[in-house]
Formats: structure tokens, sequence, C-alpha cells
């Protein structure tokens, strides 16, 4: 089994690639599966926090909720709007959706990580791929020719821009201490002496993750770009069946991506005593997407200004600290 | 490369949009994200309350009232079957006017709880919302239970009420009121000192007393400028002497002072229902009315302290048995003009916050 996938270190052959489909098929799967209850695993969180019980009906327990609505939305009728520009209006969700999964090839979900890439650049990778999906955004908010669509497309362009300096400062630091790109190296790095998860070295740098992180993901308090109160579903008011769904695909997937990227780098990715590393890595990916959730159900939306200001004033700073701070540590304890 | 050219946007905000609670329609024009001109469209749902009235029986106007600010129905119905009453000079029962104030003072506080989950879901926060109907919902079981509607009660008669409260309800809203009272210490825990919260409605959406007032504004409106103007207290009506209770009045009048007005406002009137409670009598709750009622041919204004302001019924009788003319002067309608004098200059997001505070009910604007 572990010979049959193990393509990473081979030349490319006829063999190899079929291998390399068959696991990019696994691990897209996979995904899916996850996304799916990750969807509802916010559903029930949000619902107990609000003294509700969330979704019951279909299946034991809700379980077959988010199955019955993904197979809704794909059986709905797929509505182009009149005035808007076609051909960019049907692309722009797969733009969107592409990268989110793209990402995740670098992911390390255990010691062996027999699916994904332990590519020297991952960090890098990672966030060249998600900055992508603004790309989808944008567009899709355009093409759909709807003043609140073109309103939420700008703002999630302005958003994100503003988002990914902090997120990747952030985690300059963490790279600085590794000494490597490499999320696997990462990993390995925290499981060496001093025997320590970054997150405890890298406390500032954790703070401004995760909420670059938060914007960087469109999500409460740093929903705007979709804040349905002022923009109705902002940048995919006018998408519809699948389209819509590649869009809330995108962002789930990216919340699960962006899980995994803050386990790997702050809480030593599948590393943990006792029991097995996946099973370690699926807890603090659980406990990150929970705390997201919490996020939601807890904030009000902040204001379009006021998050840009945060994000340029108090943010890049407090990262450009953090970075520095970290680099003077590295050289004096050398 | 020449200059890049731009242009306004305008906007449609509504009639059909999440957060302008109800039927209303904003016309905006905006400059990138800021509001350079707002145009308030009413008449959505305009259903000629006051036109219908002229052909109603003072009795038959009752149940259209329930259907003007239909968060608080009991006020409204306070508003005809008092104004009615003054008109005629007749005495009503104690039990009845004991009656009275506590289901209005009950749904004032209704009222002011579908604000603040409304108005935080405004600012986008979920949970809110639902902590607040929660407690609305056992106040809308109590009224179920007294009149047997939810929200459109028809509960007064000129003359009395229509209902004494069956078994145990009295009890059971005597034991709701220190449970009430402790979900308010909750929701300020939850809301009130969130600094995102704090940062989205302070300083946003101010005015002065003197604009309020050129805009004949009242309610939280005016008392949020630091005004202290509550007819319950300024011009007593009904038996609001007896209680003790204080009038909120804020001091910037910002969105926040509108808030904190609502909040405490609902402390108030659970302290009127509680001493109501207390005084009570027992006796009747219909009074001896005749037969038709007939108001006395002549010009009639009297108002209330409605849940977003004075509510006056003006009447014009020619001593039928039916009104002339008569006219309600709805709160939220008054309320509304300072609205695109407000939101110049503002944010999208901005427009959401003022137009949540100044609190409307599109029932009420359109009538």
């Amino acid at each position: 089994m572990a010979d049959f996938f193990s393509w990473v270190d081979k030349p490319l052959d006829g063999m190899a690639f079929l291998n390399m489909v068959i696991g990019a098929v696994i691990v897209l799967a996979f995904i899916l599966g996850v996304v799916t209850y990750t969807i509802y695993f916010e559903r029930k969180v949000i619902g107990w926090m609000q003294w509700r019980i969330g979704p019951n009906r279909v299946g034991p327990l809700g379980l077959l909720q988010s199955i019955a609505d993904v197979l809704k939305l794909l059986i709905k009728e797929d509505i182009v709007p009149a005035k808007a520009d076609r051909n960019i209006f049907l692309i722009a969700p797969i733009l969107a959706f592409f990268p989110s999964f793209m990402v995740l090839a670098v992911i390390p979900f255990s010691a062996t990580h027999i699916f994904t890439a332990a590519s020297n650049v991952g960090v890098l990778y990672y966030i060249a791929l998600s900055a992508m999906t603004i790309i989808g955004v944008v567009l899709g908010g355009w093409a759909s020719n709807n003043k609140y669509s073109l309103i939420g497309g700008m703002r999630s362009a302005a958003q994100m821009i503003s988002y990914e300096v902090p997120l990747a400062m952030s985690m300059l630091g963490v790279i600085l201490l590794a000494g490597s790109l490499n999320l696997v190296k990462i990993v390995e790095a925290q499981q060496a002496f001093p025997y320590v998860w970054y997150v405890v070295p890298q406390i500032l740098g954790f703070i401004i993750f995760i909420i670059s992180a938060t914007a960087e993901l469109n999500r409460t308090p740093f929903d705007l770009p979709e804040a349905e109160s002022e923009l109705v579903a902002g940048y995919f008011t006018e998408y519809s069946g699948f389209r819509f769904a590649f869009y809330m695909l995108a962002e789930y997937v990216y919340v699960f991506a962006m899980s995994a990227l803050g386990t790997t780098m702050y809480f030593g990715g599948w590393s943990g005593p006792f029991l097995p590393g996946w099973l370690w890595f699926a807890i603090k990916v659980s406990c990150f997407i929970f705390f997201f959730f919490w996020v939601r159900a807890t904030m009000p939306r902040i204001r379009t200004d006021q998050l840009l200001t945060f994000a340029w004033k108090v943010l890049i700073p407090l990262s450009v600290v953090n970075l520095v701070a970290t680099a003077v540590l590295k050289y004096l304890l050398k | 490369m020449g200059e890049i050219r731009t242009e306004e946007l305008l906007m449609n905000i509504g009639p059909q949009h999440p957060s302008t609670h109800g039927v209303l329609r904003v016309v905006v024009k905006v400059d990138g994200e800021l509001i350079v001109d707002a145009d308030p469209v009413v008449g959505y749902l305009h259903r000629g309350t006051e036109k219908l009235a002229e052909d109603l029986q003072y009795t038959q106007i009752i149940p259209y009232t329930d259907r003007m600010d239909y968060l608080s129905s009991m006020v409204n119905n306070h508003a005809i079957v008092n104004a009615v009453e003054k008109a005629m000079d007749l005495q009503i029962p104690e039990r009845a006017e004991y009656m009275r104030i506590i289901v209005v003072e009950l749904n004032r506080l209704m009222s002011h709880l579908v604000f603040l989950g409304t108005y935080l879901l405004d600012l986008g926060a979920m949970t809110p919302f639902l902590y607040a109907f929660a407690d609305r919902e056992k106040i809308v079981e109590f009224f179920n239970r007294l009149c047997g509607a939810r929200l459109t009660y028809n509960y007064m008669r000129i003359g009395g009420v229509k209902w004494d409260a069956p078994n145990g309800w009295l009890d059971d809203v005597r034991e709701f009121v220190p449970y009430m009272r402790k979900q308010f210490d909750m929701f300020h825990e939850l809301v009130t000192g969130n600094e995102i919260f704090l940062q989205r409605v302070k300083g946003i959406g101010q005015f002065d007393t003197e604009t309020a007032l050129n805009f004949a504004m009242s309610g939280i409106n005016l008392r949020s400028t630091g005004f202290n103007w509550d007819l319950r207290k300024n011009k007593p009506y009904s038996i609001y002497d007896r209680f003790d209770f204080d009038v909120i009045v804020g001091e910037n009048g910002d969105c926040f002072d509108r808030y904190m007005c609502h909040m405490k406002e609902m402390v108030e009137s659970l302290k009127i229902v509680e001493q109501a409670l207390e005084q009570i009598p027992e006796g009747p709750v219909m009074g001896k009315v005749p037969k038709i009622i007939r108001v006395p041919a002549g010009e009639y204004y009297s108002a209330i302290e409605g849940t977003r302001g004075e509510l006056g019924v003006y009447i014009v009788s020619e001593g039928k048995d039916k009104p002339y003319r008569l006219k309600f002067r709805r709160p939220s309608f008054v309320n509304l003009q300072l609205l695109p004098q407000l939101l110049k200059g503002q944010s999208m997001a901005n427009l959401i916050a003022i137009l949540g505070a100044v609190d409307i009910v599109l029932g009420e604007v359109d009538a």
C-alpha cells in the first residue's frame, strides 16, 4: 500500500500519474465529506448557542441534512441574469472554487502524508493560491450586473488584499523559527527540541493569524462581502443552483484549509502523545473550526472603513513588531 | 492615460430588503460606499385606515388600530379607546384601567425586545435576535391566554377591556417580572459591552434636541437627545400618575443612546407592571357605556405615549356613531422624516445602523 502511493519521490511515468490522480480523487472525496459535515456541525453548534436544536429532520439526528441541501442545489435551475456578462458569470464560481481545493495539496494530514506533497515552498504555495480565489469573487460580483454584488465584490477585494498582508507576515515568525517553508518540516521542528508548539513563542503572531484568518475567510465579524443586512447576499446575490453551491463550497473548504494551516503552523500538526497522528490532527482542526463558528454566533459585524483601518494601522505594524522580535530572539538564542 | 470616469450609483434599498424592517424603500445615491443622497419612499403598506374609519362605528375601528404598529397593538388600542372616552367623558372601572396599564406596558416591553433583536441582527449579530424573541414569546403567550391572539389583540373596548384576566394569569405575570429583570443583566453582558457593537453605534446618527423638536420627533428619538419628554409623566393620562417610574433620557442623541434608552425603558416598564399588579383591585372590567357610542359633535385630540413616540388620535365628530374624520398622529411616520438628513455622508453600513435605531414600524408609517 505504502509502495503504491510512493509516487512522491519517483520520476513521473504513466503509473505514477495514475496513482497521483487516484490520490487526488481520494483527497477530494474526503474533503467533500468533511465539508458536508462541517456545515452540519456549524448549524448544530450555532443552533445550540441560540437555544435552538438545529437540523434534526433528514436522517438520524439530521445527519443527512447537508447532503440533501447539496442535492437540492445541484438539481436547481442554473439561472443566468439576462444582463449579466454571461461567460464571466459562468466561470467565476469555478475560479473561486479551484484554488480552495488546490491549497489542500500541501497540508500534511498525518506523519505519513501519503496523499499530499511535502513541497519545499508549502506556505508560499498556500498563500499564493488562496489569493487567487479573490479573482473569482470579484469577477462574480462584477459579472452579475447587480449593484449589491458589485459592492460585495469590491469589498471582498479590499478586505482580502488588506488581510493577506498581516496573515503572511504573522506566519513569517513561524517560518523564521522553523527555518523552512515546508509545512512538514515546520511540524517536525515543533516535535524537536525544545518540544514546544509555536503558539507559545509566537503568541502575538498567532493572535494576528487568527484575526486575519477570520477576515480572509469572510466570516463574522468580518463577513462584509456577504453582509446580509446590507447587501442581501453580497457577491453571490445573483447566483443559484450549483454555481451558488460552488461559492459556498469554496468558503467551507477554506474554513477547513485555514484551520489545517493554523494547526500545522502553531499547534504542531499531527504531533501529540498516545493517539494516532491523524486523530490529533482532526481534533486540533475541529477546535479551530469550532472557534470560527463560536465567533460567528457571538459577534456583530464590523464596518468596512473600520475593518481596513484595523488591518493597516493595527495588525500590520504588530506583525512587523512580531517578525523583528522573533528574528532578534532567534539570533540571541542561537 | 485619461482620468478615470466615475459615477454615482443609484440604488434601491427595498422594498424587499432584509433590513428595512418591512416594505420601506430607500432610494440612495452612493459614491463608492458613501451616501450622497437618500430618499425614503413610503406607502407600500398603505391600507387607508383613516378613510376606512369614517365608515366604521367607534368600536369597529379598534381592530384596525391593531394593524398600525403591529408590534404594539395594545398601545394602539389604548390610544383610540382613550381618545373616545375622553371625548365622551366616560368613567371606566378601576380594574379595567389597571388591566390596560399592565398589557400596555408588557406590550411596550415586547416591542422593545423586537427592537433589541432586530437591531443586533441588522448589525450582523444573529444570536441576540433569538434570545430576545425567546423572551418575547413569553409575553406573546400571556396575551394569547388573555385575548386569544398573539399579535392583533383587539383587547380594549370603549369603557373598559373585553376580558378579565383568566385564572392564574396575574400570578404568572408576577412571576415573569423578576425573571425578565434577570434577563436584562444577560443582555447587557452579551451585547452592551461588545467593542465591535460600540464601534458601530457610538457617535453614529447623531442629532440634537433642536433638530428633533423641529422635526416633531417624539418618544425615544427625542429623549435620546437629552430632552425629558414623556407623555406618561408630562401629561398623565389613564392612571399613570399613580406609578413611580423614571423617564429615561440619553445624552448625545446617537444610536448608542437610543439603544440604551430602549434597554432602560424596558426595565421601567417592568417597574410599572409590578406596581400595577400590586395595586390592581377586584371588580368589573367593563363600565356602563351607551349601546351605541356617539361622540358629541366637535373636534378632539388626545395623545398617549406610544412605543415609538407620541401616538395621537384626532377625532372630528358630527355627533353620529361614526367619526366624520379620524386622524392618527403616527410617531414612526413623523420620526422617519429626519432620515434623509441623517444619512447624508454616511456609509452603507451606517444606513442600516441609523435606520434600525430610529426604530420604525412600516405598518405605522403607512397606516
